[in-house]
Order: structure tokens, then sequence, then C-alpha cells
């Protein structure tokens, strides 16, 4: 059975959800977004990635409402949001602080939005009840905010900015207070109620791993503009820039001369070390300076020269950082250039293959490194 | 354990003596039995019952009590609303200067303060009265309710509001159902400031009197001037004994509800 993929950015007849066009946002002299356009489509679980000070917490109080685009607009199903304040929006957001009403009871946080509309009282319970159930709070609904957990608390915020069942919901750095092992449970469960109520989700994190995790499609951003936006998968394998490759994950990047040799580069990036080879779809000119991005698993480690393999280097190990269940090696070549390269480790620690000090063969097959202009 | 410190103990001694005697020395010749007030004659408590069937005392506590509730409620309301813009409104021009302006009446003067209102208030009313007195109350004592309620705000979360407004509040039902709540407990302590200080305020009340309009201090004042009469002692003494029981009340109140959220929020965190 074949599952189709959720791809609608792929679909030119989809209508996206949300447009930012040309939005720019300057707060004095500061711009925070910069010229930014941008489609995020229904169902999708959209990631805004960066350092802090990049701008995606703006563009999530512009969605909300708390901030307005200095030019451009934002569209919401296809309707300009500027004019709507944020009480009139379909859009509900889950804060950084939870920011829980610490003088009502869980129950009356959730049940908080539902009663601005003037709904009746049994459709209002009847509702607030399905979200404690979404969310497994049933034995904390008459609990004050301070009397529960912090995981608790976050699972309240949720489900109080579900309760409203918005077009849109806002996360902002929802898991930021959690830790790490509760974090990733978390995760997963966001994803569930993601799926299960279809809303959907625009998460702003300067965590790579969570917004690896949960979105369906990651906008890694840098100083107010968008750096790439694509699927995770994406992003990590063929990322555009050497920004992004940095930016993600552990990458190694040489600096070099590249040619074009058929649907290859040949890159010769020092005095004395063989020519690498990469295969790339990209068009970066006949020749010039290029930068080559390696990712450290994907670089084979061996104690004999191994043959057939188009990347081959030699060098010594310089330190092993040992994480359980890979060891990351630093491998400097001779010319002191060092290459990164990790290794599962399958056997037992006293049975492992490589120390320190050791002359090792580096290799990796020719689609495994990346190509970049800069 | 510290070791005793001799002049610790009677730094201590001379403090505490310094600030109660002259309360004590009150509190006990209000039980004297002589008319005299400096020579003790035995315990009595006649001049409580004589306070008692003294309608002119009776009255002037009746004013004063109907001044300092109307005075510190306007007082709250506005100070509460001054103190609300200052620390939302965000940078406008001259908002230090109007934040400066809003705390002047602090370090002014009473006699001045009641001097330019009298001058204000006199063309204003054709008489002067519990109404004028009122007013002067209400606006001396807003800048203390407004230093109490944004020193409440400043440390107020803001994504509070926020979180509301994105929930479907208009503004005014915002502050209503979300800000007020919890900043209540500055608000109501800023009323009782304001009620205190309308209380015990001689100064300002007896440039803006009028006929039929007299203060419990303005009353004591009077008195005094013909004489301390044992009297005048036993009503400072029942004033000594409600403020003494709604300090050590309030002060219980606050202590009780952050020792239940302190367990509380211990017994989450076990959970």
């Amino acid at each position: 059975m074949a599952q189709t993929v959720f791809a609608p950015w792929a679909d030119p007849n989809e209508k996206p959800l949300i447009e930012f066009r040309n939005v720019t946002k300057r707060f004095g002299d500061f711009t925070a977004i910069d010229d930014l356009s941008l489609d995020i489509y229904a169902r999708e679980f959209f990631a805004l990635l960066g350092p802090s000070g990049c701008g995606k917490t703006t563009m999530m109080r512009m969605l909300a409402g708390f901030e307005a685009p200095t030019e451009g607009s934002i569209l919401l199903s296809g309707h300009d949001i500027a004019p709507v304040p944020p009480n009139k929006r379909a859009v509900n957001m889950m804060f950084q602080s939870y920011a829980l009403f610490p003088h009502l009871s869980v129950w009356e946080n959730i049940a908080f939005g539902l009663k601005r509309e003037s709904k009746d009282k049994a459709a209002i319970a009847a509702r607030v009840d399905e979200m404690l159930k979404l969310t497994r709070l049933e034995k904390f609904a008459r609990r004050k905010p301070h009397q529960i957990s912090g995981g608790q608390r976050q699972r309240v915020a949720l489900a109080r900015s579900l309760a409203k069942a918005p077009k849109l919901l806002l996360l902002d750095e929802p898991l930021g207070a959690l830790d790490k092992k509760l974090r990733q449970d978390t995760q997963f469960e966001l994803m569930d109620i993601q799926e299960k109520t279809g809303t959907t989700f625009v998460i702003v994190t300067h965590d790579q791993e969570e917004a690896m995790t949960v979105a369906s499609r990651v906008a890694v951003m840098d100083e107010g503009k968008l750096i790439q936006v694509a699927t995770p998968a994406q992003i990590y394998e063929q990322p555009g820039s050497i920004y992004v490759a940095d930016f993600i994950g552990e990458v190694t990047i040489l600096e070099g001369h590249g040619e074009k040799v058929g649907d290859a580069y040949e890159f010769a990036f020092a005095e004395g070390q063989p020519r690498l080879h990469a295969k790339t779809s990209r068009d970066l000119g006949a020749a010039g300076r290029m930068y080559l991005a390696i990712r450290p698993e994907k670089v084979s480690i061996s104690a004999d020269k191994p043959e057939d393999t188009p990347n081959v280097l030699k060098g010594r190990i310089l330190d092993i950082a040992y994480l359980g269940n890979i060891s990351t090696y630093h491998v400097e070549l001779s010319n002191g250039q060092i290459i990164k390269a990790q290794e599962a480790n399958t056997r037992r620690l006293s049975r492992r293959s490589f120390t320190w000090e050791d002359e090792v063969w580096l290799s990796w097959t020719d689609t495994a490194a990346v190509v970049l202009e800069r | 354990m510290r070791r005793f410190s001799w002049f610790n103990a009677t730094s201590l001694t001379l403090g505490f003596a310094f600030l109660y005697i002259p309360m004590i020395i009150l509190v006990v010749y209000s039980f004297n039995a002589s008319k005299l007030v400096t020579v003790w004659a035995g315990f009595s408590t006649k001049w409580y019952g004589e306070l008692l069937s003294n309608d002119q005392m009776l009255d002037a506590a009746w004013v004063t009590l109907q001044v300092a509730v109307i005075s510190s409620t306007i007082a709250t309301v506005l100070g509460t609303m001054a103190a609300y813009v200052l620390v939302r409104a965000g940078r406008f021009r001259g908002r230090t200067l109007f934040g400066g302006m809003i705390y002047a009446p602090l370090v002014m003067p009473d006699v001045i303060l009641g001097l330019s209102l009298f001058l204000l208030m006199k063309p204003m009313f054709s008489q002067m009265g519990v109404h004028s007195i009122v007013l002067a109350h209400a606006t001396f004592a807003m800048c203390y309710v407004s230093v109490v309620v944004s020193s409440r705000l400043v440390s107020f979360d803001r994504s509070l509001e926020e979180a509301a407004l994105d929930l479907g509040c208009t503004p005014f039902e915002m502050f209503r159902l979300v800000t007020l709540p919890i900043i209540a407990p500055a608000v109501i302590s800023g009323w009782l400031l304001a009620f205190t200080l309308s209380l015990d305020d001689l100064v300002i009340a007896s440039f803006t009197t009028g006929p039929g309009a007299t203060t419990l201090p303005m009353k004591i004042w009077s008195a005094v001037r013909l004489g301390v009469s044992p009297e005048i002692n036993a009503l400072s003494t029942i004033l000594i004994s409600i403020v003494t029981v709604g300090v050590i009340t309030a002060s219980l109140i606050t202590k009780r509800a952050a020792i239940r959220q302190m367990a509380e929020e211990r017994a989450a965190e076990r959970a």
C-alpha cells in the first residue's frame, strides 16, 4: 500500500494558507525582517529555525497580530490580516513562558478562549473535556497552574491554544523549558496531536534537532532573511549554503578549486592531497573557487587503503569523541586539515579498532559530499 | 549560638524604647481615673464611656470614615490607571517627565499641597466641605497608589495579556479578566495605604475643609490646643489598636498565602 506523500508545496494547484509577501519589519533603525516572502500550506508542521535575533519570533508575532509589518502584506486564506486585531484572528499562540493565567484552574484556563465566543455552557464543557483528554490532563482539571509540573503546564498551554480549533497554531519555543528526555517525548506527542487535529502548526525554535524531528518543512533564517526553505532531509542532505550546512548537524567544510567534469566536480583543496570527486545536479560554472561539505557519518574509516572509491585520503587520528552509540574521530591530514568521521559503535568498547595516533584511510562515495558556492 | 553582646542589647532596647515609650505612656494614661493627664489616680475605663457619648467626636469619626473610604477608592482607580499607562504605554515622548511628575507629590511638603489645593478649590466650589476634602485626599493619595501598583506591573509577565488577546478578549475584557485579578493584591494594598493616609491627614484636610466637615485628626488637634484630655488619650488608644490589628492581619494573610503556595509547588514537583 503506497502512502501519498504530504507535499502541498510541490503542487502548483495548492493554495497556501499563509502568504508572506515582501514583508519587511523595522524597529526604529533595526531591520528585523528584510523583504521576506514565504508560503505556508494547510496541515503543515512548519518550523522557523535560526539563532536568537534572526527574526523568527517577529515573524510569529506578526502572524498572531502583536506586531504589524512595516512594508508588504501577510495573507491568511487569501485575505490580508493587517487590519485584523489579535482577538479577531483565527490564529492561536502557545507562548514560550506558557502564559497560563495563575488565578484560574487548568479547566478555566482551557475554557477561557471558548467563553469569549459566548458558546453555551454544555458545549464549552464538552470541548474542554475533549482537550483535557487529548493532552491527558483529566486528573489535573481543578488544579491551579502552580500546582502542576512543568511538563503538565506545557500541555495545558497546548490544550488552551487548541481549544478554539484555530486555523493556525503558533508555537514559540514550546519545549524550551523542558529537560531533554521530556522534550523528546513531547516532540512526538506534538506531532501526534498535530496529525489528529489537522491544524497547521508553525513552530519557532533555535534547536535544530527539534525542528528536524517535528517539522514537515524547515525555514532556516538569519538576520531577517530566509536562507533555505526545504524538508528536513533536503536541509540536511542538500544544504544550499555553508551557513545551512554548518547550522544543521556536524560537517567538515573544505575550501578549494573545483572543475566541472561531466555531471561532477573535480575538487583540489591542498598541495599534495589527492583530488576529490563530487557529483551534483547544481551548476556552479566550469571552474572556480568553491567549497565541499562532508557529513562525518558519510566518511568511512579503515586501516587499509580501500579500493574502488573515488575519494581516498590518508590521515592520523587526533581526537576521539565517544558518544556511546557513535564515536566521532577527528582525523588530521598531512597538510593539517582536520576531517571528521563518524562510526557507529556496533562492537563493545574493548574491541574498538582505532585509537589515538593511528594511521587511517578516509573514504567516501562521489555522492556523499555537497559542492557549495559559499 | 551567638554570644550575648551588651552593645547589641543596649542598642535594641534604646531603639525600641525611643519608638514605643511615647505610645505606651499614651495608652497607660487613657486608663487613668484622674481628669489631670499627668497625675495617676488609679485604673478606670470611664473615658472610653464618655468618648462614646460625645456626639462631636462621633460625628468627626463618621466624617473621617466617609472621606477615607471615598477618597481612597477614587485614588485607587486613578492611581491604577496612571500606573498602567506609565508601565504599559511603551516609550513615548516625555514619559520620564510624566513618571517623575506622578511621584512628585510624594516629596512635596503637605503645607504647599494643601495651600495649592485650597487656591484651586476655593473658586471652584461655593462651599468647601466633605467633597473638597475627598478630592484633595484623592489627589495626593493617588500617587502612593500608583507607586505600589506600578511596582507590581513592572514584574507582570506581558505575555499573559497577549495570551488573553490571542484567546479572543477585547482589551477591556483582558484588563478585567486577567490583569486586574493578578494585580489585585497590589491594588488592595494601595487602597489600604490611601485609606490610612486619609485617616491621619491633618494639614491638607485643614486647608480644604468647610463648615460641618471636621475630621478626627482636626478634632483631636483643636481639642489638644485647649489642653490634653484623657478622652483624647482613649480615642488615640482605639486608633492605635485598630491600626495594629489591621497591620497584623494583613501580614498574616500574606504570609499564610506564601507558605501555602510554596507547599503546593513542592507537592507538584514531587508528583
